[in-house]
C-alpha cells in the first residue's frame, strides 16, 4: 500500500513541479496566443459585443489599409537601419577592447551603459539632442554640414529612431562579442603572424571566421527587436511626421489601445507573429540549438 | 608601431565612450541649469553658468519620484522572485525526470519563446482587466497586474535548465541513498549549486522589469503606482515648458539602476552570453 502511494506521488512529481509556470504561461500566454488567433477572424464592425466569426475581413483591410502596409515597410526599413550597425559596431568595439589595453574594464562599464538605462530616458535625452536648435545640429554647424530636421522631417526621422536604438544596443552586443573572443585559440593569431598577417589580416583571417556563429546570432536577435521596436518611437515620434516612422508594434498599439479595433488589431498581431516566428525559428534551431538543448 | 596602434585604440575607444556619454552628460547639465539662463541657446552652452540644485529638489517636491522608484522596486523585486522559483521548479522536471508529456512541455515553453509579448499583449490586457487585476481595484491587484504577466519567463526556465544538467547525477543519488524526496533533493542539493546561474536570471530580469515601458503604460491608470519609466514620460508632458524639472527627474531615475549595475558589474560582464536575456 505505501509502496503504491508513492510510486504514485512520484508520478505526480513532475507535473507538481512544472504546475506553477504552466498555470501562468496559460493565463498570460497560450490563451492570449489562440485568443488573438480567433479575434483576427472576426468582423466587429457590425456589433462589437457580437462579432461575426471566420471572415477574412479584418485581413483584408489591412491589406489595402494604406498606413498598414507603410507601417510594415516601415518595420523592414528600421531593420535594416539598425541590424547591420549592431551587427558591426560592437563587433568592431569587442575586438578593440578585447587588445591588451589598460583600462579595459572601465571602458566596457561606459560603452554598456545604455544598455542599463530606461530607454524612455535615453530617448527623452535624445530628442533633447534632436530638437532643431540642439547640439547635434550645433556639431554640425561646427564642422559646416547644413542642420538636419532630425524628427521633422518624414525621410530623416527613421533614421534618427534607429540611431537611439544603436546607441541602446551596441553595449549589450558587445558583450556577447567579447565572450566568444575568449575562446579564440591564441595559436591561431601566431600561426597568422607567422605567416606574414597585418593586424587587420589578422582579424578577417582569424577572428571573423571564428565569430561566425556568433555573428550569426547577433544578426538575428538583433532583428528580432528591430521587429518589435515600440518605445523610442511613442516617445519621440508617435508614429509621425506623415506615419513614416510608424512600425507595425506602433500601428497594432494605436489600433488596439487608441481606436479600440480589436480585430483588425488582431489581424496586424498575427501578421507580426508570423514574421516574428520566421526569424526566432532561425534563431532557436541554427544558432541556439545548445541553449535551448536541442 | 605597437605604441601608434594603441594610442589609435585608445582615442578610438575614447571617443565611443564620450558618445555613449554624451546624452546623459547634457541631460545633467541641462538639470543644473538655473532659471537665469535659456536652455534654448544658440549656440549651446554645455557648463551651467547659473548653476543650482533648485531643479532636483523642485521635481522632488512636485512629482512622488520616490514613490515611482518604490514602486519600480516592487514590481522589478517580485517579478524577479517569482521568476526564480518558477523557473527552478520548472527547469528540474525537464532537466533530470522522465514523465509523460516531457517533450510536448519542452516545446509549449520553447514556443512562448518565439511569440512577441507585443503579439499578443490585447488579450493579456482583457484578462488582466478580467481577473480584475488593475490599480482601479486597489493597489495590491495593481501590483499583481504588473508582476504576472511577467512572472515565468522561457528564457529563464531554459537557462536554469542547462544550469541542473550540468550537475552531476551522483550528488542527486548520494541525497536520495540518504532518504530525501524530490522536493528535498530540489531544494537542499540542486538549487545551492545553480546559484550563479540564478544570480545571472535575477539581474538580467531586474534590469529588464526595471525598464520595462509598454504594460505599465498601458495597464496602470492611477499616478500613486506608476512605475519610473511611465512616471518619467508623463513628465515630459507635465513640464513640457520646463524642461530642466524633466531633466532632473530623468537623472534621478537612473540613480537606482546605476548603483544597481556599478556594484554587480562582475554578473554582467559574465552573463550576457549565459543570459542572453534582453532586457
Amino acid at each position: 500500500m505505501k509502496q503504491n502511494y508513492i510510486q504514485n506521488t512520484q508520478k505526480r512529481t513532475p507535473y507538481l513541479f512544472l504546475l506553477p509556470a504552466a498555470a501562468l504561461l496559460l493565463l498570460f500566454f497560450f490563451i492570449p496566443f489562440f485568443q488573438t488567433i480567433i479575434y483576427s477572424f472576426q468582423d466587429y464592425s457590425t456589433d462589437i459585443y457580437n462579432p461575426i466569426f471566420g471572415t477574412l475581413s479584418n485581413y483584408k483591410e489591412l491589406c489595402h489599409s494604406h498606413t498598414f502596409i507603410k507601417s510594415l515597410f516601415n518595420t523592414f526599413w528600421f531593420l535594416a537601419l539598425t541590424t547591420p550597425f549592431l551587427v558591426i559596431f560592437p563587433l568592431i568595439l569587442a575586438i578593440l577592447i578585447n587588445q591588451k589595453i589598460r583600462g579595459k574594464t572601465l571602458y566596457k562599464l561606459i560603452i554598456y551603459l545604455p544598455v542599463v538605462v530606461s530607454i524612455v530616458v535615453v530617448a527623452i535625452a535624445f530628442k533633447w539632442l534632436y530638437a532643431p536648435k540642439g547640439l547635434l545640429n550645433y556639431f554640425l554647424e561646427i564642422i559646416h554640414f547644413p542642420a538636419i530636421d532630425w524628427l521633422s522631417s518624414p525621410n530623416v526621422a527613421m533614421v534618427s529612431v534607429a540611431l537611439v536604438t544603436i546607441f541602446k544596443g551596441v553595449g549589450y552586443y558587445m558583450m556577447i562579442y567579447l565572450a566568444s573572443l575568449m575562446s579564440v585559440p591564441k595559436e591561431l593569431y601566431e600561426a597568422a603572424e607567422i605567416d606574414g598577417a597585418n593586424e587587420f589580416q589578422k582579424h578577417t583571417t582569424v577572428t571573423i571566421p571564428h565569430l561566425m556563429p556568433t555573428i550569426a546570432l547577433v544578426s538575428t536577435i538583433s532583428a528580432i527587436s528591430a521587429l518589435k521596436v515600440f518605445v523610442e518611437i511613442y516617445i519621440m515620434t508617435k508614429g509621425g511626421p506623415l506615419d513614416s516612422t510608424k512600425t507595425i508594434v506602433y500601428y497594432i498599439y494605436e489600433r488596439a489601445f487608441e481606436n479600440l479595433d480589436i480585430g483588425l488589431a488582431s489581424a496586424a498581431c498575427v501578421i507580426l507573429l508570423v514574421v516574428v516566428l520566421i526569424f526566432s525559428v532561425i534563431n532557436i534551431f541554427c544558432f541556439e540549438r545548445k541553449k535551448y538543448g536541442l | 608601431m605597437k605604441h601608434i596602434k594603441g594610442i589609435f585604440i585608445h582615442i578610438t575607444l575614447i571617443i565611443v565612450c564620450f558618445l555613449c556619454l554624451l546624452p546623459f552628460l547634457w541631460l545633467t547639465s541641462t538639470a543644473l541649469k538655473g532659471p537665469g539662463e535659456n536652455i534654448f541657446q544658440y549656440p549651446p552652452v554645455f557648463m551651467p553658468e547659473d548653476f543650482t540644485f533648485e531643479n532636483f529638489k523642485m521635481v522632488l517636491t512636485l512629482v512622488p519620484i520616490v514613490q515611482y522608484a518604490i514602486n519600480s522596486f516592487i514590481v522589478a523585486f517580485f517579478t524577479v522572485i517569482l521568476n526564480l522559483i518558477f523557473s527552478a521548479l520548472a527547469a528540474y522536471p525537464l532537466a533530470r525526470m522522465e514523465f509523460k508529456g516531457k517533450g510536448f512541455a519542452f516545446f509549449a515553453i520553447l514556443a512562448t519563446i518565439m511569440v512577441p509579448f507585443q503579439a499578443i499583449m490585447l488579450p493579456i490586457y482583457i484578462i488582466t482587466l478580467k481577473l480584475h487585476l488593475t490599480d482601479t481595484y486597489s493597489n495590491f491587484a495593481g501590483y499583481l497586474g504588473l508582476i504576472l504577466p511577467f512572472a515565468v519567463n522561457a528564457f529563464g526556465i531554459f537557462l536554469l535548465r542547462q544550469a541542473f544538467l550540468g550537475i552531476p547525477r551522483e550528488l542527486e543519488e548520494s541525497a536520495v541513498i540518504d532518504g530525501c524526496n524530490s522536493f528535498q533533493i530540489f531544494t537542499k542539493v540542486l538549487v545551492p549549486l545553480i546559484k550563479p546561474s540564478l544570480a545571472v536570471l535575477a539581474i538580467f530580469t531586474f534590469i529588464g522589469s526595471w525598464g520595462e515601458f509598454l504594460w505599465p503604460s498601458i495597464i496602470l491608470t492611477k499616478d500613486a503606482l506608476f512605475t519610473l519609466p511611465v512616471g518619467i514620460n508623463n513628465l515630459q508632458g507635465a513640464f513640457s515648458a520646463n524642461y530642466r524639472l524633466v531633466a532632473a527627474g530623468s537623472m534621478i531615475s537612473i540613480v537606482p539602476i546605476l548603483i544597481f549595475f556599478l556594484s554587480l558589474q562582475r554578473y554582467f560582464i559574465q552573463g550576457t552570453n549565459e543570459g542572453a536575456v534582453k532586457g
